[in-house]
């Protein structure tokens, strides 16, 4: 069985700037859009481009991502030849196994698979990002131009270029040098992640950097060794949305682009359609109380209270008297009675009581992580409970089941956190 | 398992007007994103039988792009499945189906072939959520030969449905379909179970007479000589045979109790997925006492609806006790009330449709607007 193309999803990494979005469940498994996962978009761009081949690497907290793709029924990936296989480190036979210690080095460890599809190309995808894009048209042009790999960049502006691994290239897209984050950029092409390798190419690379690099990665060390041999090496430019929703401030933000009149990325056209996995879809209900102004609500959800420019996931209960504004409501999550919600993410089956007041006070930065909270978005975990009649501030993080004993006056004050473990486990 | 299920789907309606005109009464939409014939496909699959068959005459083309796969449901795939049976010619055979005896004839092999003692039939045009194991367990514990669902309704013209009437032990001691002088108010919910023999038998029975209705041939012909038994069932359960009672259950929908039973109590009804984006209220949209699919985009005021997938309401537009099929496009500054809009049909800006409240008017894309 021969695949001309299959794909390499690396979906392991924590995104530990999240916080405690991602405490339980690694980055590509965090809800995005509401109803959506940020790997679905990924998983539906190989389908819509014709890759029905698509390796998953797991390793940072797999359960959630492992029962949401499950054999890949919600992306047609479930397939007799084919189709969606979740890779996760394991023991190869005599040694004892290894985790995966860098991008490349999880490929490395899963030569194997690839191999026994024996396929002419690997693209090599993150789970980490927002974007539609169609992997066939780089793949014509990685064909066209011969190259041995092929890189897609992203214009950013200069001085967004040192956060990046920048690509340097010629006038006729070819790449002459890499440069990881470079203080001073002499171009503005951002790498995206997203590689096109021919498999023999990759695979000689990938076994003689593991010699050299135990956490050998795409970046710092395969694209540099391709070029330093001479290999030819393109950019292929991509000019669409692209989101990297690293940090709690640009995940927050990207969720609320897309309550626009017309936002950036449009999620409600029938060509490229983002596929998920929802167990049942059934209807929004709104009552006579309720009051709903720029918002996505996904299905299931009961709005009996306010909901002003917010994104709610599936599930959501917003009683009587409740108003959320300027928040990320995901799955499950119920909304008391009279409680006002303020620039705040609420984590999925999170139960919030009633005539509560959550983000309101001054903007201090989050005492134990001021580094993730500190744009006065206050984050409550995942199957969290917050208690009837207390007040949060702003940049305060609670994770697990409080009681009104963990609130001082029944108040917690900007950039505090209570964090109850055990709740969650 | 002990069960096989049949699905009947074969029937058409004219009292549902121009949206069957179309499209089988089991694949009415209903509820924002069902169908009829989820709910007893969901029945099916949640009471544990993994192998159906859904059998279909008239306008089965809508049928068959909802039945594309017995995933949604959880059928088997290997062990039992979903199948889907259409009148199909063969060397001694060019009839349509002749009636619902005669549907399930045509289709036998199924019935021989099938090694569980037992056949759950229903029909594929009413709106209901049942466990069909306490029907199947009544039907044992009474030994009887067949056992029908049935329903006392009270306040309710039952003239149009068939009426039983039971002896004290529960069994049907005379059945009438559609009668002019009732005798009773308990009818058939044409939920039935029989032993899978007994069903091979009588069909080959009555088939051999010229004789081809479920109802009539058997349970009301051989009502004296077998034993039928009736169930009492006392959910909710519509059937959907007129257009008032197709738009009465999708607005049963905005009251929390039935919701609530379909909607949010497990086990819950299953459909074919289609992964729309989730509801975007942009800021002039209000929506009161309504249920709205995903995929939808709201500008505009809308008040005791039920609007299905991807509906666009327009700016300054008011809808008012309406239900909106998927892909219905109302453009700006139009008021509508008590109507029922079909399938992707577009209504231009500044455009007035009022119907009669409790006769709400039929709009198609053959309408000009």
């Amino acid at each position: 069985m021969q695949k001309k193309i299959l794909a390499m999803l690396l979906a392991g990494g924590q995104g530990s700037r999240l916080g405690i979005l991602t405490s339980n469940i690694a980055k590509p498994a965090v809800a995005f859009g509401g109803k959506y996962k940020i790997i679905d978009f990924a998983m539906s761009n190989c389908i819509n481009s014709g890759i029905d081949t698509v390796g998953v690497l797991t390793q940072y907290q797999p359960l959630s991502l492992n029962r949401h793709i499950g054999i890949g029924i919600p992306w047609d990936l479930d397939k007799k030849n084919g189709g969606v296989t979740v890779l996760a480190p394991h023991v190869k036979g005599g040694e004892s196994g290894e985790w995966y210690s860098g991008t490349a080095n999880a490929i490395y460890q899963n030569i194997d698979y690839i191999n026994s599809y024996n396929p002419e190309y690997v693209l090599i995808l993150s789970g980490d990002h927002i974007y539609k894009m169609d992997y066939s048209i780089m793949l014509d042009d990685h064909i066209k131009k011969g190259s041995h790999a092929t890189i897609a960049v992203l214009e950013v502006t200069i001085e967004e270029a040192s956060r990046f691994g920048i690509m340097n290239t010629n006038p006729d897209g070819s790449i002459y040098e890499f440069e990881e984050k470079p203080k001073e950029p002499k171009s503005n092409l951002a790498s995206m992640g997203i590689y096109i390798f021919n498999w023999s190419n990759l695979k000689e690379a990938l076994i003689r950097d593991s010699k050299i690099h135990l956490d050998s990665d795409f970046g710092k060390h395969i694209i540099p060794a391709m070029l330093e041999e001479g290999l030819k090496l393109n950019a292929f430019k991509f000019d669409s949305y692209w989101k990297d929703v690293g940090t709690i401030e640009s995940y927050w933000a990207a969720n609320m682009e897309l309550i626009k009149t017309l936002p950036d990325f449009n999620l409600y056209e029938d060509f490229w359609q983002i596929y998920t996995n929802s167990e049942h879809q059934p209807p929004v209900y709104t009552s006579h109380t309720s009051d709903i102004k720029t918002s996505l609500l996904s299905e299931g959800c009961e709005v009996y209270g306010k909901v002003y420019n917010s994104v709610l996931g599936p599930d959501v209960f917003v009683d009587e008297g409740a108003f959320v504004k300027d928040s990320i409501i995901m799955q499950g999550c119920v909304i008391g009675k009279g409680t006002h919600i303020n620039r705040a993410i609420v984590d999925e089956y999170a139960k919030i009581g009633g005539n509560t007041v959550i983000g309101q006070g001054e903007n201090l930065p989050n005492e134990d992580y001021p580094s993730y909270y500190d744009t006065g978005i206050t984050v409550i975990g995942a199957i969290s409970v917050v208690p009837d009649d207390v007040v949060i501030g702003k940049n305060c993080v609670i994770l697990g089941t409080t009681s009104i004993g963990n609130y001082p006056n029944g108040i917690l004050q900007s950039g505090k956190s209570i964090m109850i473990q055990e709740a969650v486990l | 398992m002990r069960a096989i299920g049949i699905i009947l789907a074969g029937g058409n309606n004219d009292r549902l007007g121009q949206l069957t005109s179309s499209r089988a009464t089991s694949a009415m939409p209903i509820a924002s994103c069902y169908r009829t014939i989820d709910f007893p496909l969901s029945n099916m699959t949640n009471s544990g039988v993994t192998k159906v068959a859904v059998i279909t005459q008239f306008n089965s083309r809508s049928l068959h792009d909802h039945l594309t796969s017995s995933k949604w449901w959880d059928f088997g795939r290997k062990q039992g499945g979903l199948f889907v049976f259409t009148p199909f010619l063969s060397n001694d055979n060019s009839f349509w189906f002749r009636g619902t005896a005669d549907s399930i004839y045509q289709n036998i092999s199924f019935l021989k072939r099938s090694k569980e003692p037992y056949v759950i039939i229903a029909s594929g045009d009413c709106v209901y959520k049942m466990d069909y194991n306490k029907l199947l367990d009544h039907h044992i514990a009474k030994e009887a030969d067949i056992t029908i669902a049935c329903k006392t309704l009270t306040g309710e013209d039952v003239r149009q449905y068939g009426v039983m009437d039971l002896n004290s032990e529960g069994r049907v001691i005379d059945f009438e379909e559609k009668p002019v002088e009732p005798t009773s108010s308990t009818i058939s919910l044409g939920i039935y179970v029989i032993s899978r023999t007994l069903l091979i038998k009588m069909l080959e029975a009555i088939s051999a007479e010229g004789r081809y209705d479920f109802v009539k041939d058997i349970i009301i012909r051989y009502r004296k000589k077998i034993k039928i038994h009736a169930w009492e069932y006392n959910g909710y359960w519509k059937s959907i045979n007129s257009t008032k009672s197709y738009f009465d259950t999708n607005m049963d929908f905005l009251k929390a109790d039935v919701r609530y039973k379909f909607i949010k109590e497990y086990p819950y009804i299953a459909t074919k997925p289609k992964d729309q984006s989730p509801v975007k209220y942009n800021h002039t949209a209000v929506t009161v006492d309504s249920l709205v699919g995903s995929g939808s985009i709201l500008n505009g005021y809308v008040e005791h609806s039920v609007l299905f997938r991807r509906v666009v309401t327009g700016e300054n537009s008011r809808i008012t006790n309406c239900i909106l099929l998927e892909g219905v496009f109302i453009g700006k500054n139009c008021v509508i009330e008590n109507a029922i809009f079909d399938k992707e049909v577009i209504l231009p800006d500044n455009k007035t449709i009022i119907g009669e409240p409790g006769k709400p008017i039929m709009i198609t894309k053959n309408d000009a607007l």
